[in-house]
């Protein structure tokens, strides 16, 4: 540095270093992870699409080309469990961002003991989903469960009511337990959020006499709107997805009023051993997901320019 | 502040909200907690007792003799959310300080390539994933639930990491460049030291990502019961006869516990550090 006479020699060094290996640095530091990641989802992946073309079970494969798919869309089960699976993630993800943003708007409420009840909704989140659905097996049950026992104590039910043992019934309450597993992290996130919100703003619509509705309305939702919408779009992926909780409470069941796509996949290849049909309702829930994200990023990408984000 | 003050009936609209909203929070723990209390006899009892005299703590240490391998359950779930997070950040850190500070060819499409194994999830590929493990040789071993559990949770990662490294100020790892420091000292030096609270952060979400959901890589691709971890354990209690409901839970309580603890005393890290980073934009 202290060298005058070559000032322009390190400026000179520095841009032919960065020119030359900027780009190769920055793949070298992403290879790991993509090469990792191309072994363990993208390979699987492609097996996935070739094994939809074959008859593959656990004696061997032979290719049958689009049978398939053929048999998949033949019959009426299959749409009928798509729209079941729209419908359960447009419930449950209207009902997690929903809660959420009540539950994140209380939790923000400047009143003593906030600090303890922002404590007191983690549970869900950070338990394993497996265990929370043990407890929810236990508070459906008809017999001896809380939920049951209670209602009859209250007046509200006559006798034991199995939750899980009707159609309905069994699916709004896996939308409920659902929906209890998701609602701690859109909480938080919303949360963090709200709390990002320059205060400024509130205390300029404060001083313009805006009661605290109108600053909810036209102050708090604008400004986190983005992180509702992209936090809509993971959360509807996931949900569509959700397998531990539909599995564990009914296993899809009763006669099939629970079964949403990934179990009907997953039914199909573990259950039956129907590796080819299974990987054809893989695809299928890809396609179907894909689909739906491009659209979704289309009309996140609309909202952020509405509200001004770059 | 003046703006923040409630009137009486607000506050009590606002208490009896977060308490109706906390009560569907913590009803199951509640209800688990008070089934590891009962007696059997009390659990199938008709017509139906929330609560009864010969509550005891037995079940807290009948279901050790009933499941020995109970406590291995636990540190077993400990230990493989652990390797999961170590191992996700050594491939998310490289990666975020890539998407976050250089330019390079394809970096939009690469990224979309990593956020859409987002709309994957283990059940999807559950039989090609199977044989992968079995090429590498992994089933039944503790790698066999740590390597699907690393590269579902990689792209999150570099998502929530990115954000962080953006706000840090380019001027510092100019200055080093300048100095003639290479761009790894500087990653290491410079960027990942003033980056620590949002690793934290991106840490615990993946720790939590990672401890979540053990289920099902646990009971397709491993079937030593030493290496289970405590979710596929739990099946234990389910006997051919009938299902120790309370030990049963007072494993599952006491399981979570240590883990539960820490991350309620990193809430108030992890709400903070969600607001500086990838919340934001």
């Amino acid at each position: 540095m202290a060298d005058v006479t070559s000032t322009a020699a390190p400026a000179a060094a520095k841009a032919s270093r960065k020119g030359l290996s900027e780009g190769w640095f920055a793949w070298a530091l992403i290879a790991p992870a993509l090469v990792f990641i191309g072994v363990i989802v993208a390979w699987p992946l492609v097996e996935t699409v070739r094994l939809s073309f074959t008859d593959a079970d656990l004696g061997g494969e032979n290719w049958v080309g689009l049978a398939n798919y053929e048999k998949m869309l033949s019959g009426a089960k299959f749409f009928e469990i798509v729209g079941r699976t729209f419908f359960w993630m447009v419930l449950s993800v209207g009902l997690k961002l929903i809660v959420g943003l009540i539950g994140a708007t209380l939790l923000n409420a400047a009143v003593p003991g906030r600090a303890l009840f922002r404590m007191m909704i983690m549970p869900p989140w950070v338990i394993p989903i497996a265990i929370g659905c043990i407890g929810w097996l236990w508070l459906y049950n008809g017999q001896f469960g809380f939920l049951s026992g209670m209602s009859q104590r209250l007046g509200l039910l006559d006798g034991p009511f199995e939750f899980l043992a009707y159609k309905n019934s069994a699916f709004y309450s896996a939308i409920v337990t659902d929906v209890w597993v998701g609602t701690p992290m859109v909480s938080l996130f919303f949360l963090a959020a709200m709390q990002g919100v320059n205060r400024d703003l509130y205390e300029a619509a404060w001083v313009d006499g805006a009661g605290r509705w109108y600053r909810f309305r036209r102050i708090t939702i604008p400004q986190i709107m983005p992180v509702i919408v992209s936090m809509a779009l993971l959360s509807a992926i996931w949900t569509f997805n959700s397998f531990e909780i539909i599995y564990i409470l009914t296993q899809g069941g009763p006669r099939g009023g629970t079964t949403t796509m990934i179990i009907d996949t997953y039914k199909t290849a573990i259950g039956n051993y129907k590796f080819g049909e299974g990987a054809a309702r893989a695809v299928a829930i890809v396609v179907i997901l894909g689909v739906f994200s491009l659209l979704y990023l289309k009309v996140l990408d609309r909202v952020n320019k509405h509200y001004g984000v770059k | 502040m003046l703006m923040d003050r409630y009137t009486l009936l607000q506050k009590i609209g606002i208490y009896a909200a977060i308490a109706l909203f906390l009560t569907f929070i913590l009803l199951p723990f509640a209800e688990m907690f008070r089934t590891s209390l009962s007696p059997m006899s009390h659990l199938f009892s008709q017509p139906y007792k929330i609560w009864g005299d010969n509550f005891s703590f037995q079940a807290y240490s009948d279901m050790w003799v009933k499941v020995p391998l109970l406590g291995r359950y636990i540190w077993n779930s400990i230990y493989i959310a652990t390797m999961v997070t170590v191992i996700t950040m050594v491939f998310v850190i490289p990666a975020a300080y890539a998407y976050a500070r250089l330019d390079f060819p394809f970096k939009a499409m690469s990224l979309g390539i990593f956020l859409s194994v987002n709309m994957f999830t283990g059940a999807v590929l559950l039989i090609p994933l199977y044989r992968v493990m079995r090429t590498l040789n992994l089933l039944n071993t503790y790698w066999a639930m740590i390597v699907p559990g690393v590269a579902f949770l990689i792209p999150t990662g570099i998502w929530l990491l990115r954000g962080y490294l953006e706000k840090i100020p380019k001027e510092l790892e100019e200055a080093a460049y300048v100095d003639g420091a290479s761009r790894l000292y500087t990653l290491r030096r410079v960027v990942l030291p003033l980056a620590t609270p949002g690793l934290i952060v991106v840490g615990t979400s993946i720790y939590i990502g990672a401890y979540a959901q053990q289920y099902l890589f646990a009971v397709t691709f491993n079937q030593v019961a030493e290496l289970q971890p405590l979710p596929a354990g739990l099946n234990q209690f389910i006997g051919y006869q009938t299902v120790e409901w309370n030990q049963m839970m007072a494993a599952a309580l006491t399981g979570v516990l240590p883990v539960m603890v820490v991350f309620l005393f990193l809430q108030k890290y992890l709400v903070a550090g969600l607001t500086a980073g990838a919340v934001k934009e």
